[in-house]
């Protein structure tokens, strides 16, 4: 029997967790729906036709940017988790890069891309067509297949595949017969996750996709944003929360129905040195990765150097210079910086604090632990516009004028990263093996000494994986921030988006000067992501 | 053409890395015999068994199959079976799809496959449950699985390793026969690899010693047993006691239980089998220190006050710790070298 003191500590965790989501989660995305309820319009919505065109082209674009998103992923991951060759530590690092890259910053380099290479002019017009918004899609996610999959891929024993070569299957057939179905939960998994980030997908779409392609979300942002139209942009938010409570519910039953026992090794025990035909694919899946993610991010680079007269730093010196600013931005660069610096830090403990709670409830009981992880997997789902305006809606109203303080701009860049740290430190302690808890048991420990002697050692580095991930992704936020931060006090993002609505160089090179900054500031958390990376099944 | 059938492994090395895991192995297998590689763990027999079957690279050296070298063909080409130690069983097919897999490769059509399947199943003692998922199989049943699906396909070679390690002894004991009995059935050659010696005994019929890289000796069962020949070899057959003697000018040599005759001078030592030491009224006064029960007597390891160490085979357990007396039967020792 749990004592009092253990119960007690339950009911507070749930409450805390709880507490969070629906403050800062419910109570915004329920009141903003509710003030956009109009019967009227939500039925003229549906009627209309380019309604179904914006829903099909979201969600042809997401299931289309998730499938050659896993296509890309699986021979980096593969290479990752097989094969031992010099830099793979750094390969992976480098591919998680995008992951933590602002969405602006994203859109950025690819409309720096296509700059350089004279992409953005007839005949190939590529920013503005739906091929921009797929290749900025698999460059931002293929993280997500390379690191979970391969994750997963690195500990399946390799028994199952050398029986099948020796029944008579080439390479080609033991991957689609026996690897391929292993790998299925994995694969689920980071579909759902892919997809989701697709599916809502904001800032990439806003300045990829110009005026002609348009998603659920950048047509929420428009509705509520430029025609103050609240019901129809409710009625769209709506829309896409059902659509990804579907998907999420479908691949989360296709998950369980797929789900057998694997064997797991040590990875250590089945990578091997390659040789022969496996060399040439190492090589390949090498070469994918650095095309991929190295071009766009070295053109990222070269651009922002690239002033009027040779390389140089002429638009970082202009992001502290008074005269350049003044048209462009009501403070300095350098301000913006230390707007995103500070909010992400405080965003980074409070996603901290709550995923760090919601990640120990969500491993420990069953029931609870799934809805937990659901949960917050929803805001990632959901419209960060809307998140970010009902925030505005309904904290106004509520006993305490939330709005007019600070520190809600980085609780809602906290409510995106709170699930990074969930699913870290959930999945971290989801695999510790029970009996070392009762070896330790056995040797005399109290359960609070196996908790302090065994899980903290281990959810810890977890912790500090998660946390690392979300303050990438809070210096990085856009959707929710743009309703929430005030025009005097822009982060980088939305300075960086603000910068790219002017005219002329000088913007276009301190908006690509911003984003190398902010691609430096997120390269330092994947370092610590990486240091701190515990093998586990299921990692992020 | 060539004549040769079988097996021939020629000064075969693989290394992993730096380090050599197989040292010039040379071996043949007739087509037909049933051989067991058996060594200690680490000694690179599960690598030659990879090697042989095309898992792994090999350095330098050859293995060729009826006189063709198999150098270049890869795995899947070879037509050998392979057994796992821990089964290797698809996770996500249930029993017939497993049995099934490699005639699915060969292109067998649907009834013609099921139909054999089925007859596998049965052979392995499994009729019925080619329905059931594999994560719902005992070690026992896995096992006989993977056994049905290492020679649906009818390999031409197949290779054993260590398939019942991870097993009870029980288990082991009455799965030793069944494969043997299914090897036998089949008309199949087979290299059967483990590190316990009357499992090797049981299953094949001859043995090949493994240690250090190499192959020590290779020979019938029956002839290993009954003449050694080598220190060595006597300590990886079994837990018969060894027992250095120097021989003198006219072949004898005296031991505490008494003295040996017709030695011959390179003798080195004699194996004394624990049949052979019985527990009686008389004879030298020893020390019981273990006792193991073993094929239905109790093996007692003694030792002399001297510290050197017998084993005596007893129908009664001994407590450790007691004195007993030991008679030792001189004439059926085994002469070493």
């Amino acid at each position: 029997m749990p004592g009092l003191a253990s119960r007690v500590a339950r009911v507070l965790a749930v409450l805390t967790v709880g507490g969070f989501l629906f403050v800062f989660y419910l109570l915004p995305v329920s009141s903003i729906l509710w003030r956009g309820r109009s019967w009227s319009v939500a039925v003229d919505v549906i009627g209309r036709g380019a309604t179904w065109r914006i829903i099909w082209f979201t969600l042809w674009q997401s299931i289309a940017s998730t499938a050659i998103t896993l296509v890309v992923g699986l021979p980096i991951a593969h290479a990752i988790a097989r094969y031992k060759f010099r830099g793979r530590a750094a390969l992976r690092a480098f591919v998680t890069v995008p992951f933590v890259l602002p969405t602006v910053v994203v859109a950025t380099a690819f409309l720096s891309l296509s700059d350089r290479f004279g992409l953005d002019s007839d005949p190939v017009r590529l920013p503005g067509t739906a091929w921009a918004i797929l290749i900025a899609h698999v460059f931002f996610n293929v993280a997500v297949v390379v690191r979970s999959v391969g994750g997963y891929w690195s500990q399946l024993d390799d028994a199952p595949e050398a029986a099948a070569r020796t029944l008579g299957a080439g390479r080609i057939r033991t991957f689609l017969y026996v690897t391929a179905p292993r790998l299925r939960p994995s694969l689920l998994s980071s579909a759902a996750i892919v997809f989701l980030f697709s599916f809502t997908s904001f800032g990439v779409v806003l300045i990829l996709g110009g005026l002609r392609r348009v998603t659920i979300e950048t047509e929420i942002w428009r509705y509520a944003t430029q025609r103050t139209d609240f019901e129809t942009a409710a009625t769209l938010g709506v829309i896409q929360l059902v659509v990804v409570v579907v998907m999420l519910a479908a691949n989360g039953r296709l998950q369980g129905r797929l789900a057998v026992q694997e064997r797991t090794r040590p990875p250590s025990e089945v990578e091997r040195v390659p040789t022969g035909v496996a060399r040439l694919g190492l090589f390949g899946a090498v070469g994918l990765a650095l095309v991929l993610v190295g071009v766009p991010l070295a053109v990222l680079v070269e651009r922002s150097m690239s002033t009027g007269d040779g390389y140089g730093f002429g638009y970082y010196r202009a992001l502290g210079n008074q005269d350049a600013r003044i048209p462009l931005l009501p403070v300095s660069g350098w301000e913006a910086v230390g707007n995103s610096l500070s909010w992400a830090v405080i965003a980074t403990l409070i996603a901290t604090v709550v995923g760090t709670v919601a990640g120990v409830v969500s491993s420990s009981r069953r029931r609870l632990g799934r809805v937990t992880d659901i949960a917050f997997l929803l805001p990632l789902g959901t419209s960060a516009v809307l998140v970010g305006f009902g925030m505005l809606i309904a904290l106004d109203d509520a006993p305490i004028d939330f709005r007019t303080r600070w520190w809600i701009v980085p609780v809602a860049q906290a409510l995106i990263g709170v699930p990074f740290v969930m699913r870290s430190v959930s999945t971290a302690l989801r695999s510790i093996d029970p009996s070392l808890r009762e070896a330790a048991a056995t040797m005399g420990a109290s359960p609070r000494r196996v908790w302090r002697e065994v899980d903290v050692p281990i959810a810890s580095r977890a912790v500090v994986v998660g946390a690392a991930f979300a303050f990438a992704i809070s210096v990085g936020e856009f959707g929710a921030t743009t309703f929430l931060a005030r025009p005097q006090r822009p982060t980088v993002p939305t300075a960086i988006f603000r910068l790219l609505g002017r005219p002329g160089d000088l913007a276009f090179g301190q908006a690509m000067a911003l984003s190398v900054i902010l691609m430096l500031i997120t390269g330092t958390a994947v370092l610590v992501i990486e240091k701190m990376r515990v093998v586990v099944a299921g990692e992020l | 053409m060539n004549s040769e059938e079988g097996l021939r492994v020629e000064d075969l090395v693989v290394r992993y890395g730096e380090v050599v895991a197989v040292d010039g192995v040379n071996l043949k297998i007739g087509a037909g015999e049933i051989v067991a590689l058996l060594g200690p763990s680490g000694c690179g027999k599960s690598t030659l068994l990879r090697a042989i079957a095309g898992l792994l690279p090999i350095g330098s050296g050859s293995v060729a199959w009826n006189g063709d070298d198999l150098a270049g063909v890869p795995v899947h080409r070879r037509g050998f079976g392979l057994m796992f130690q821990d089964h290797a069983l698809f996770p996500h097919r249930n029993v017939a799809e497993n049995v099934g897999f490699g005639l699915r490769m060969q292109g067998i059509s649907r009834p013609e496959r099921t139909k054999r399947v089925a007859e596998l199943v049965e052979l392995v003692g499994l009729a019925g449950l080619g329905e059931r998922t594999v994560g719902t199989l005992s070690g026992g049943q896995a096992q006989r699985v993977a056994l049905a699906r290492a020679v649906a396909p009818q390999p031409s070679l197949l290779l054993l390793d260590e398939p019942l390690g991870s097993l009870d002894r029980a288990l082991r004991d009455r799965l030793v026969g069944e494969i043997r009995t299914v090897v036998v059935e089949l008309g199949l050659t087979a290299v059967h690899v483990t590190h316990d010696h009357d499992e090797a005994m049981s299953v094949a019929d001859h043995l090949a010693l493994m240690d250090g890289g190499m192959i020590t000796r290779v020979g019938p069962v029956a002839s290993l047993l009954s003449d050694p020949v080598d220190v060595g070899t006597a300590q990886a057959l079994g837990v018969d006691s060894v027992w250095s003697v120097a021989a003198d000018s006219r072949g004898r040599a005296v031991t505490p239980f008494g003295e040996v005759e017709g030695l011959r001078p390179d003798t080195a030592a004699v194996l004394i089998r624990p049949e052979d030491v019985r527990i009686s009224e008389t004879g030298v006064a020893v020390t019981v220190t273990s006792a193991r029960r073993r094929d239905g007597a109790w093996l007692l390891t003694c030792a002399l006050a001297g510290g050197a160490e017998i084993v005596a085979r007893s129908t009664e357990r001994v407590v450790e710790g007691t004195e007993v007396l030991v008679s030792v039967d001189l004439d059926n020792v085994s002469l070493l070298v």
